[in-house]
């Protein structure tokens, strides 16, 4: 059976001022209930792609497809196209202090179903099924800059869950949360995929990658995609992984000898080795 | 020993910052101006100042001196704390003010104290009541507007001049000034402490100069590009340039009534002074 295309993108090329390129040249596919991971190391472009994805940025060359319309400036400019493509698309930035920018908790996951033009009934309905999902009943009247890491993480899920997106971009999701926050993360994002979402998560945090993703696409640091494949094939690629600097090669001594293997670091864990 | 302009400037950032947690502290505690409609607060500091600025008798604008201390006192404002944020700064601006009133060259009147015989300098009995009325006069409205500062939480006192008719896209960036601004703060701070733990001994001036233009253009390049992420996070969220707001403030009979005591007493004081 055909699953209906969310994203098509084709040779997407875009670079900061004309000068620093991002992404030389990206083609990928996303269907609808996809679990999508995007790995690459810091600076590869998987934020520029997301942003890209979000129709927040437009390729300068090749085109970018959301359930199968060209984005474009123009397109964006038709209120209508917007209004639905926004409702149904939703990005989680990497910096939460980007994401938060009301006074409030409650402010802020008000902040899309009332830009939305929905009812004032229906914006409550939706702040306060947002603040329970996330249980964050004890935020709602706080500031974003009285709140921890892991909270402002939580408010920027739910300021997105009001939504009720179709498609969920996550940019870097588990930078700065400690392990009880990244495994509750896990489940969060498990449990809106088993509702139907899509899913397109970038991350270099390979731990989680299994977890939240059946596919993934490897950007080397030319800003292109290496790699496309399932999950565990992609992770089992060592030397893919290493070129990619995804991770790294690990030297030490056994007696008098050097031996030296693929490494990488679990977050707040113990380091994984292959012999 | 003098502290460096780096000390200073960390003393002055960690000192406004404590201020804010004190003052938003206060608006959290469970006192009687804390539980009122920030509107109605709004209102009734409004035709309080109003019956301040116009009431021509010194004992009425007494009067309404000793209403404010205790409605400080009742919300558990801590009244040294208010009493002295008032009147230490209060006489370096008024006082000097109301200093040349003091005397017949600008009042003119019944001599109390002689400092000159010829020509004739002295201070007035008509000089001495002009004074008390401007001193009393700014004394009392200034704690006015402090106390419904320290008893209602900025982004909320912001919010309630919808009531005032100020447009909301005007209410959103100065919401989102208020929310970015400990966020600048605490970048600047960081700054200047990571500069501070790599000094030993003291900077000369000219580095200290060069320390500070450099921190402020770090600063205005950090708030730019901070400024760029935000719009693009609002828009992401289907913000269209006509921001869309909800009040989740709700009258209850007791905000109606405060509202039409505090209207009442601002009309019997403009009554009682009319002079």
């Amino acid at each position: 059976m055909q699953v209906e295309p969310v994203f098509e993108v084709e040779d997407a090329h875009f670079s900061y001022d004309r000068r620093q390129t991002a992404l030389a040249g990206v083609s990928l596919q996303v269907g609808r209930g996809d679990k999508i991971a995007i790995l690459g190391s810091n600076g590869s472009g998987k934020s520029t792609l997301l942003k890209l994805l979000d129709g927040l940025y437009f390729p300068q060359r090749g085109v970018v497809r959301a359930f199968g319309q060209p984005l474009s400036e123009d397109r964006f400019n038709d209120e209508t196209f917007a209004f639905d493509f926004r409702r149904r698309v939703a990005l989680v930035f990497q910096d939460a202090d980007v994401q938060l920018f009301s006074p409030t908790v409650w402010d802020e996951i008000a902040f899309a179903p009332l830009q939305l033009d929905l009812s004032e009934a229906e914006v409550k309905a939706r702040v306060a099924e947002a603040v329970q999902t996330l249980r964050i009943e004890h935020l709602v009247d706080r500031a974003p800059h009285r709140l921890s890491g892991g909270e402002k993480r939580r408010v920027a899920l739910a300021s997105v869950l009001a939504l009720r997106p179709e498609v969920w971009l996550l940019d870097e999701p588990t930078t700065g949360l400690d392990p009880r926050s990244q495994s509750w993360l896990v489940d969060f994002i498990l449990e809106q995929a088993e509702q139907g979402g899509t899913f397109i998560t970038s991350t270099h945090d390979l731990d989680i990658v299994s977890e939240i993703a059946d596919r993934v696409y490897v950007f080397d640091e030319t800003h292109r995609l290496a790699a496309e494949g399932p999950t565990e094939q992609i992770l089992a690629d060592r030397e893919l992984l290493l070129r990619c600097n995804l991770i790294h090669a690990h030297r030490h001594h056994h007696g008098d000898v050097m031996h030296a293997h693929p490494h990488w670091h679990r977050p707040h864990a113990e380091h994984v080795h292959e012999a | 020993m003098a502290r460096s302009l780096v000390e200073r400037t960390l003393a002055s950032v960690t000192h406004t910052l404590e201020q804010t947690l004190f003052a938003e502290d206060i608006a959290r505690q469970p006192g009687v101006l804390q539980s009122l409609d920030p509107r109605v607060k709004l209102v009734s500091v409004l035709a309080l100042l109003l019956a301040v600025s116009f009431a021509r008798n010194l004992w009425v604008i007494a009067g309404l001196y000793l209403l404010v201390l205790s409605l400080a006192w009742v919300s558990r404002v801590p009244l040294g704390f208010f009493v002295r944020h008032v009147w230490v700064a209060l006489p370096f601006f008024t006082g000097l003010v109301a200093l040349p009133v003091l005397f017949n060259v600008v009042t003119p009147g019944a001599p109390v104290l002689t400092l000159w015989s010829n020509p004739l300098i002295a201070i007035t009995a008509q000089g001495l009541r002009a004074a008390a009325f401007l001193i009393l006069r700014v004394g009392t409205s200034v704690s006015l507007a402090i106390l419904l500062v320290l008893v209602t939480p900025w982004n909320t006192l912001l919010r309630a001049l919808s009531v005032l008719r100020v447009p909301s896209v005007f209410l959103l960036i100065l919401g989102m000034t208020y929310r970015y601004i400990y966020l600048l703060l605490k970048t600047a701070s960081d700054m200047f402490e990571a500069r501070q733990s790599r000094v030993v001994g003291r900077l000369q001036p000219a580095a200290q100069r060069h320390l500070v233009t450099n921190t402020m253009g770090v600063l205005m390049s950090k708030s730019y590009g901070l400024s760029q992420d935000v719009y693009l996070a609002m828009l992401s969220r289907g913000y269209r340039g006509r921001p869309r707001t909800l009040d989740r403030f709700t009258m209850q009979p007791r905000d109606w009534l405060w509202g039409a005591a505090a209207l009442s007493v601002a009309v019997v004081a403009l009554w009682l002074g009319r002079g």
